[in-house]
């Protein structure tokens, strides 16, 4: 038995336009935790994928070695046979199904053909408890949060023996506390011995956990550190990622805040199921010109709910209370109404509600601005071209073309499509709801540079985070809330992550 | 990212047609098609008379599938084509035996039909009841209403001049040379001309804009099929008796909705919600009003391919549009358009009809009856939407 679980030798894998491997190696020691990191479109991704067989033996060049032996996966189902689980970028749990169902979903036991679903439902209970998922696996998954889908998701890999996990991004849906659950998890079951691949663009877990960490830039592996014989630091990693060094996480910011502009007063959301149920309650704020506001809080607070009732009755059944712009009443009915009025909405998922994946990295990024880019309803292509050239330009979209279909992008070169999309609408009040999950450090420090000079342009810009840190570096102040309430509101100065976390449980 | 961009100037002309594929495969399968036939029929099928019976047998078909492919981007299906078209082809014969004149007539018609298009998109837009349901309950109400109105009884047309506006053609004597119509070649000439110079000027102008272009020799290709294209059916026409009426109709038709999908807003609206609804909403799309004015569009073309038909028949037959549906559909799938939506264009509809319409009429020459011709146009259809999805997936897009 060789000593490395997993061997990738001289591995190149071309797209159309793109070489987004570029004789790529790196080896994954039984038993150990092995990070990959990288700036978006580097090619993680696209690694996973060879591994694993989403790319068959023969669409890449090179050699994967599993368990000392040659992989000839041509699928999914065959590396998982192997005892190979991927946990990709974006879930892939059935939405509809239980969680018992999901966990045994592909490889359910059965005999003559019949599943015998009771069985799989006390078989699922260990699997559950080992995870730590406190559920009934009767509940579907689709009403759960996206920690708990994760949970399941592990749940389901540890039914199939496996041997070697591979996390695409793991924690870049969850908020810190749940990323520490997760983050433990991994170490637990490395304990027991199993191997695990983790891709993050969280550097601290990536120090936390891993033990030894490879760096790609441009489709090349750049360097493996191990974390046992030298001490690594996020500086190291970020010069592999980037090939120089980034001195500050958050840029510079001269704050000119003006007078408020738009005002919530006790706005409540009502379930878009269940008409009974609060998910929002009487919830008041408001925004100055010029200033960045963040919510934070936990998953589950009712942070996106709100944003989105806000963003012309886009969630819930109905929902009541006041908005003002400008101090003139405002009523919303539409998102089409809302851009109209100058609110634009960064939404959180990106691949389900912000982005068109079939269509181009162009038409997505003009989709909100249609009107604006045409004539009498007639398009103006040559405008559009070179906006969308522009966005490209200023926000480093990596893209062969700007034709480029954009599901064919990475996870973080997609969101800044949709960014670039809510920038070219030009929105006076700029809804932001996780605006870097899945985004490089590199490419963090840009978009935070862009939010700063929207609001140093007078521009105001409400920001939903999970993350603490972002939020303490970026926002003038910073509302917590939970359980469907705003629990109370910070100043820059005065806010620690303490603070916000207790008042969040107050 | 440096070396992608290089290896995209490197790109040679036939990795580009090879990338394309896809884009100009159904055009390839038309002309295998048409080529399998002439050798089948001994040519026969390559006659100026047999082309022009082509496009005016087919004109009903081309027009629905016009809309119908917009239907079918938006994600949607309508069933109720076939009935509409008899509906309001019975209406157009009546509207015409008041004697109100065909230009009247025609107006009348295609606002009935938008009208059941406002009726039918109002269910499924407003409604959100799923237009598969909608449209099923529109073909039975719509044959219904036509045997209502019809008495289940053909009605005939006061005079002949009713039926020019499908087999009629136009040409004028005092340009026919040596018994060629030149007026046809002459607006065949015209129209590559135009052609050549909005696609030069438009080339122009992108590589002043320093915008990607084609390369050369694809560019000149594309151009070089269009002329060839425009003048073997212009030649065609001047050969036979001109330019058909009902092509200039189609022409039209065509020519508005493929600069509608294009160039326009509303087509891009079009795309958008077909692509991903839920995004499109939150981008300020009004989706609903979207999908509506697609089935209103959907509703006047099939009031026009209704009045077609009538022409094509010389009356109002109560079983007029049987199956239209099915191949206005399958034209759709035929031409590249995806079931899931967002994805499907006016030329490949078109297309997608003419393969259908093509081997139609090349079996009726070869004197084989209607049972075969189902059973062939259903493998043509099976293969044709395996070969799209087989090279979509190829190309990475799923
Ligand atoms: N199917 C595809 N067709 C064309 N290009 C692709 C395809 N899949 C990925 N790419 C390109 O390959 C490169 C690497 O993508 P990959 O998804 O592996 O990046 P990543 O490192 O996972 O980035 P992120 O951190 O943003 O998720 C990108 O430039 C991407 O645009
Ligand atoms: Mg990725």
């Amino acid at each position: 038995m060789s000593e490395h679980i997993l061997e990738v030798e001289h591995v190149t894998k071309e797209f159309p336009g793109v070489r987004a491997l570029d004789d790529v190696s790196f080896s994954v020691r039984r038993g150990e935790v092995h990070c990959l990191c990288g700036e978006n479109g580097a090619g993680k991704s696209t690694l996973v994928g060879v591994i694993s067989g989403i790319y068959a033996k023969g669409e890449y060049d090179g050699t994967v070695l599993f368990k000392g032996e040659q992989a000839q996966f041509r699928s999914i189902r065959d590396s998982e046979k192997q005892g190979l689980t991927v946990i990709h970028q974006e879930l892939a749990l059935s939405p509809y199904l239980s969680i018992y169902e999901n966990i045994f979903m592909g490889h359910r036991r059965h005999r003559f053909g019949i599943i015998r679903w009771d069985d799989l439902l006390i078989a699922s209970r260990p699997f559950l408890k080992r995870v730590g998922l406190d559920e009934n696996p009767e509940t579907i998954v689709s009403k759960m949060g996206v920690g708990k889908q994760q949970l399941v998701e592990i749940a389901r890999a540890l039914s199939k023996q496996t041997e070697l996990l591979i996390l695409d991004e793991p924690t870049s849906s969850l908020n810190d506390d749940e990323s520490e659950k997760l983050l433990q998890l991994i170490l637990e079951l490395k304990k027991e011995g199993m191997s695990c691949i983790m891709i993050s663009h969280k550097l601290n877990e990536v120090l936390e956990v891993a033990d030894s960490i490879t760096v790609l830039r441009d489709g090349r592996s750049i360097c493996t550190y191990d974390t046992h014989t030298q001490q690594v630091t996020k500086a190291m990693i970020i010069k592999g990622m980037v090939g120089r060094d980034l001195t500050s996480m958050y840029p510079e910011k001269t704050a000119s805040i003006g007078p408020t502009v738009c005002t919530v007063r006790d706005w409540t959301v009502y379930h878009p199921e269940y008409h009974q149920m609060k998910v929002v309650d009487q919830a008041s704020f408001d925004v100055r010109k010029g200033e960045i506001i963040a919510f934070c809080g936990p998953m589950g607070a009712g942070r996106t709910e709100l944003m989105m009732s806000l963003f012309g009755k886009s969630y819930g059944s109905s929902c009541s209370g006041e908005m003002t712009l400008h101090g003139k009443k405002l009523e919303l009915r539409s998102p089409h109404e809302a851009i109209e009025r100058g609110i634009g909405y960064v939404s959180e998922d990106r691949k389900e509600l912000g982005l068109i994946l079939i269509q181009t990295v162009r038409d997505n990024i003009s989709n909100s601005s249609l009107r604006k880019l045409s004539r009498l309803g007639v398009m103006d292509t040559y405008r559009e071209i070179s906006e969308a050239e522009k966005y490209r330009e200023s926000l480093k979209i990596k893209t062969p073309t700007i034709m480029q279909l954009v599901r064919n992008l990475s996870g973080g070169n997609q969101q800044k499509v949709v960014l670039s999309r809510c920038l070219l609408a030009d929105p006076e009040i700029f809804i932001v709801d996780e605006p870097t999950r899945g985004i490089d450090v590199g490419a963090k420090y840009e978009i935070y540079t862009i939010l700063n000079q929207l609001a140093s342009e007078g521009k105001s810009i409400i920001m939903v985070t999970s993350e603490l840190p972002e939020a303490l570096g970026m926002a003038d102040r910073i509302y917590v809330m939970n359980e469907g309430r705003i629990k109370g509101v910070l100043d820059r100065q005065e806010a620690t992550q303490e603070q916000i976390m207790h008042m969040a449980l107050s | 990212m440096g070396n992608s961009q290089q290896q995209e100037k490197r790109l040679t002309f036939f990795q580009l047609a090879k990338d394309n594929i896809r884009n100009y495969s159904m055009f390839l399968m038309l002309a295998l098609i048409f080529i399998v036939f002439s050798i089948l029929t001994g040519g026969v099928n390559f006659t100026s008379r047999n082309i022009t019976n082509i496009f005016i047998q087919n004109s009903y078909i081309l027009i629905l599938a016009v809309g119908m492919v917009l239907v079918i981007i938006i994600g949607n299906i309508d069933l109720s084509v076939g009935s509409v078209c008899a509906f309001t082809g019975a209406i157009s014969a009546m509207l015409y035996n008041t004697g109100m004149g065909l230009i009247p007539t025609l107006i009348l018609t295609v606002i009935a039909g938008a009208a059941i298009g406002v009726f039918q998109g109002f269910w499924i837009a407003y409604a959100h009841i799923p237009a598969f349901i909608v449209t099923l309950a529109g073909m039975l109400l719509f044959r219904g209403l036509t045997y209502i109105i019809t008495n289940v009884t053909p009605i005939s047309l006061s005079d002949d001049d009713f039926r020019t506006i499908t087999s009629g053609s136009i040409s004028f004597e005092s340009l026919d040379r040596g018994g060629l119509h030149l007026f046809a070649l002459i607006i065949g000439a015209l129209l590559a001309g135009l052609y050549v110079y909005f696609a030069f000027r438009s080339r122009k102008n992108r590589i002043k804009r320093e915008f990607e272009v084609l390369p050369v020799r694809y560019f000149l290709l594309k151009m070089g099929f269009f002329i060839l294209l425009t003048g073997t059916l212009s030649y065609k026409f001047a050969d036979y008796r001109g330019i058909p009426t009902v092509v200039v109709v189609l022409s039209l038709v065509i020519a508005v909705f493929v600069f509608i999908t294009k160039n326009t807003v509303i087509g891009r609206y079009i795309y958008a919600v077909g692509g991903n609804a839920k995004s499109a909403k939150l981008s300020g799309i009004d989706a609903d009003r979207v999908i509506f004015i697609v089935h209103v569009i959907m509703g006047a073309l099939a009031g026009l391919a209704g009045l077609v038909f009538t022409g094509y028949m010389n009356s109002a037959l109560p079983q007029a549009g049987n199956l239209f549906e099915l191949d206005a559909i399958a034209s759709c799938f035929i031409g590249g358009a995806s079931a899931s939506g967002g994805i499907g264009t006016i030329i490949g509809a078109i297309t997608g009809a003419l393969v259908m319409g093509v081997i139609n009429n090349g079996m009726s020459l070869m004197n084989i009856g209607a049972d075969w011709q189902y059973v062939v146009k259903a493998l043509v259809l099976l293969l044709a939407v395996y070969y799209d999805i087989y090279t979509r997936r190829k190309a990475g897009l799923g």
